[in-house]
């Protein structure tokens, strides 16, 4: 079980509030990713849930029981840390075992579990060598077998795989995601990797100085965006936020193009511009596109390969059903 | 990391340490005080608890202040220069490419850890000495009249025996400060064009400027309070005797408790005027 | 400096690298050779190198007349008492001021250091009336006390400068998975700072083992360490190297050993992290 409640929580180094007060729900057997950019507060947050930092204000509700000022060993939860944060002086064996140890369970009961979990993460060869030995996919896993033999109540992840090269990150997205697939336990995972929120959550939460700024299912932050903040955050490459008389012409203060809403057309559409940089990816191509009336670039995204490049004059038309609109205080207007 | 419990714990775990520091620090350095405005002369018996600053005037318009602070002055300068001139060279020397590097580190390092009795008891007869020092012998081999180190240049021959004691710790410090120097660095100057004597003025010197810094004001301090050297060589005699001896033969020679306070309590303020500046380093450091 | 070096360079730079070392070596070296010639060879004109008859009676000597063993036990007991002592008050300290670094940790650091500072002869009378007073003058735990106090600095800054190196997140980990305070310092932090930890104690070992102004002027005869013993050790003038030699290298040469294995920590202890 892990449903985790923040009712008004709240921090403060010093006078600085770092995060106002803030209303959350995690359901138990969710998969929340918390995103935005840097020094937002996310890991903050995470720290605050961990019990790794006190709470300036508010209540922190753990299956219902408050929890704010349990110290984080009682909290029932586990946590995977970006350096990995594994003890450099035990073997593997030794750092998956340390929270049974912890607890005082039972050696047999310790062992049976350890087994379990190095049979999950394909760690069974290397139980006897020490962290240093090991791999950076490894030592993750390893960190990970750490906070599953306990069968917390939740798992909080801070940006556990930004110290991964691409291809095995992508490896260890799956791999994370399948595991929660089979033990079903909350957990809460913070990145700024857009691909990593989109692809994992079953609810991501945007953070903005602190400020929640939407909760949502990735399809619905992708569709429904409540303002320009996050419209430009989710989804990549970023929203084309446009300005000025565009805008006024869908009676709003702001519009919202996606790349991938914006058709290239042979001639008239609604903006022309010229080519400044064309991105040929194979599958798809990008075009930043400098538009006069624009004070900034646009950017398009074009199914397979358009033989446009750089100085050419384009033509877009976007697909109106896709035009997200906000008002004067960058609100989406419904 | 920092939750209400860790503090606690935190400062329940310093307190010990800052406790016994505090004691240690206040206890007797407020006896000290008290005594130093004291007429306070057990063997005679005479107590007078408040005298004013009877002691400090004595005491600092004493001859034999002045010649102290002189004699330390120029003690700590001569051991100064010898060890700094000397671990400079020695550390860019110990840097070049040679067979044995690590035994002659060893060589050079190991003075540092006889004890200073040792070393200075060592000297004293197996060198200084007239009848049967080496130096005496090397004199002799040459011609030479046989020179009497410890009496006709005693402050001289206590300086050697320091150097010869803190040399290995400012050869320690700047190897360390040299090895850190890029290799890079160098190469580019040498690229440049730039003479071996101009690199080292323009390059490595001003690299090494901060810890020579350092190991002036750490060796300062320490040789500010050098005792043992004095006490078997010399024991204060022919114009050896420095501001802490000075203080020592007042307090437990002539046991003038009142006036000896008086000098302690000038010694420390003497030595925290070049604490200040260490401290000043050290705490820079501590910000990044 | 990895670049090619020509070999007559090389040998250059080794014979003069080795002609300085030795320079700098040879009053140790003397001393060595003296401690094993007899009292009229070791004052020989002129003086005799390695072609003597070599002997170990003054080891002897020492050893059995004087109280040697008791000095040298008062030595250890000293050294590794102060030091023990001081580790057991400083690893808290450290481990607090490292990992939960406060508004005024470093103003009490910068404190701590500020009393290593303190001229032992400003408050010289004051210990001894105390000493006097407990009647722990000429005792072995005054001066073990006295020389914690005084190494008591070096110990924490030591201990600080290590346990900085160690992440944090290691400790909050542990403490993720259930460890108490306790268990977080005795299995994860110890374990993690041992060689920082052995270092400390080596250091300090050696700095104790050569004080040479409390442990004088504290102590007459029953708590007299090393430093005190060759002190005092006069013998009439000219008959006593050979002995004197070897009591020297009685009392230096564990030191000297210790001393090689913390060269590396020596710069760091005793520079207060500023050069490393
Ligand atoms: N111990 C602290 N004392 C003071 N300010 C802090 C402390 N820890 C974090 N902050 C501040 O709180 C804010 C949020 O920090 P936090 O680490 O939560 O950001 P983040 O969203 O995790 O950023 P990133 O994506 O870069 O990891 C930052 O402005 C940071 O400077
Ligand atoms: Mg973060």
């Amino acid at each position: 079980m892990g449903r985790i409640t923040l009712d008004r929580v709240q921090k403060k180094f010093g006078d600085v509030e770092v995060i106002p007060p803030l209303d959350l729900i995690i359901e138990d057997g969710e998969f929340v990713v918390f995103v935005g950019p840097s020094g937002c507060g996310k890991s903050t947050l995470l720290r605050l849930i961990a019990g790794l930092e006190d709470v300036s204000g508010g209540e922190i509700r753990i299956d219902g029981r408050p929890a704010t000022d349990l110290p984080p060993a009682k909290r029932g939860l586990a946590m995977v840390f970006q350096s990995y944060a594994l003890y450099p002086h035990m073997s593997v064996r030794k750092n998956i075992a340390f929270p049974l140890k912890m607890a005082g369970m039972a050696q047999d009961e310790q062992d049976r579990r350890i087994a379990k979990a190095a049979t999950a993460l394909n760690l069974t060869d290397y139980l006897d060598r020490r962290p240093g030995q090991l791999s950076g996919g490894q030592r993750q896993r390893v960190a990970i077998g750490r906070a599953i033999v306990r069968e917390p109540a939740a798992f909080l992840f801070d940006e556990p795989l930004s110290n991964l090269d691409a291809a095995l990150r992508v490896g260890m997205r799956m791999e994370i995601s399948e595991l929660h697939k089979t033990l079903a336990t909350t957990m809460i995972y913070v990145t700024h990797d857009q691909v990593e929120a989109m692809t994992m959550a079953d609810k991501i939460v945007v953070l903005r100085a602190g400020h929640v700024e939407q909760v949502g299912s990735p399809l619905e932050l992708y569709k429904t965006p409540r303002n320009t903040f996050v419209a430009g955050f989710i989804g990549s490459p970023k929203m084309n936020l446009l300005t000025g008389a565009a805008a006024a012409a869908h009676g709003a203060a702001t519009i919202g193009i996606r790349p991938e809403h914006l058709d290239v057309v042979d001639s008239g559409g609604t903006f022309t511009g010229r080519v400044g940089v064309a991105e040929h990816l194979g599958s798809d191509t990008f075009f930043h596109v400098h538009v006069p009336e624009m004070a900034e670039p646009m950017t398009v995204r074009a199914g397979g390969e358009v033989g446009l490049t750089h100085g050419d004059t384009i033509h877009l038309t976007p697909r109106a059903a896709h035009i997200h609109r906000f008002d004067a205080q960058g609100l989406r207007i419904a | 990391m920092a939750t209400q419990h860790s503090r606690t714990s935190a400062r329940i775990m310093v307190a010990p340490a800052v406790f016994v520091l505090l004691v240690w620090m206040l206890v007797p350095l407020c006896m000290t005080l008290y005594f130093s405005f004291a007429d306070y002369r057990p063997l005679r018996a005479t107590f007078d608890a408040w005298i004013g600053f009877d002691n400090y005037v004595s005491f600092l318009t004493s001859d034999s202040f002045l010649s102290s602070v002189g004699v330390t002055l120029q003690m700590v300068a001569g051991i100064l220069c010898i060890t700094i001139g000397g671990g400079v060279v020695l550390a860019l020397l110990l840097d070049q490419p040679m067979f044995g590097q690590g035994i002659v580190r060893i060589l050079v390092i190991a003075p540092f850890f006889v004890m200073p009795t040792v070393s200075a008891l060592v000297w004293k007869n197996m060198f200084f000495n007239v009848d049967n020092g080496l130096f005496s012998y090397l004199w002799r081999f040459f011609g030479a009249q046989p020179y009497d180190f410890l009496s006709q240049a005693p402050l001289f021959s206590i300086i050697v025996i320091v150097a010869w004691q803190w040399l290995p710790f400012a050869t320690l410090i700047l190897l360390t400060a040299v090895q850190s120097l890029s290799s890079e660095q160098l190469e580019a100057a040498e690229m440049d064009g730039a003479p071996p004597l101009s690199r080292f003025w323009h390059i490595i010197l001003p690299h090494l400027s901060r810890a020579i810094t350092v190991v002036i004001l750490i060796q300062t301090i320490f040789l500010l309070s050098i005792f043992a050297e004095i006490f078997v060589t010399t024991n204060g005699a022919f114009g050896t005797r420095t501001l802490t001896y000075l203080v020592y033969q007042r307090v437990l020679e002539s046991q003038n408790i009142g006036l000896g306070s008086a000098g302690g309590i000038v010694a420390v303020i003497l030595a925290n005027v070049v604490a200040i500046f260490l401290m000043r380093i050290v705490g820079k450091n501590l910000d990044n | 400096m990895a670049r090619a070096i020509s070999t007559p360079k090389k040998i250059m730079w080794t014979a003069l690298a080795w002609g300085v070392g030795l320079l700098i070596f040879f009053p140790i070296l003397w001393t060595f050779l003296t401690s094993f010639k007899t009292e009229a060879t070791a004052i020989s004109d002129p003086p005799v190198w390695f072609l003597f008859d070599w002997t170990t009676e003054n080891y002897s000597d020492v050893l059995a007349r004087s109280n040697y063993p008791l000095a040298l036990m008062n030595s250890i007991i000293i050294a590794v008492g102060s030091t023990l002592l001081g580790i057991v008050i400083a690893v808290p300290a450290a481990w607090a001021m490292a990992f939960v670094p406060g508004k005024r940790t470093k103003d009490v650091l910068m404190w701590m250091l500020s009393t290593k500072m303190l001229p032992a002869v400003g408050v010289l009378y004051p210990l001894v009336l105390i000493a006097k007073y407990l009647n722990v003058y000429d005792s072995r735990i005054m001066l073990i006390v006295v020389l914690m106090l005084i190494n008591l600095p070096i110990i924490v800054w030591m201990l600080y400068t290590y346990f900085r190196e160690i992440p944090g997140e290691i400790l909050e980990a542990a403490r993720m998975d259930g460890a108490s305070l306790g268990k977080e310092i005795i299995y994860v932090l110890t374990p993690m700072a041992l060689p920082g930890i052995a270092s400390t104690i080596l250091l300090n070992i050696i700095l104790a083992w050569n004080e040479a102004f409390w442990t004088i002027l504290l102590t007459t005869v029953d708590a007299a360490p090393l430093t005190k013993f060759i002190a005092s050790f006069s013998a009439p003038e000219g008959l006593f190297y050979a002995k004197l030699s070897a009591a020297s290298i009685m009392a230096i040469a564990p030191i000297i050993v210790m001393g090689w294995f913390s060269q590396k920590q020596l710069v760091r202890g005793l520079t207060f992290g500023a050069v490393k």
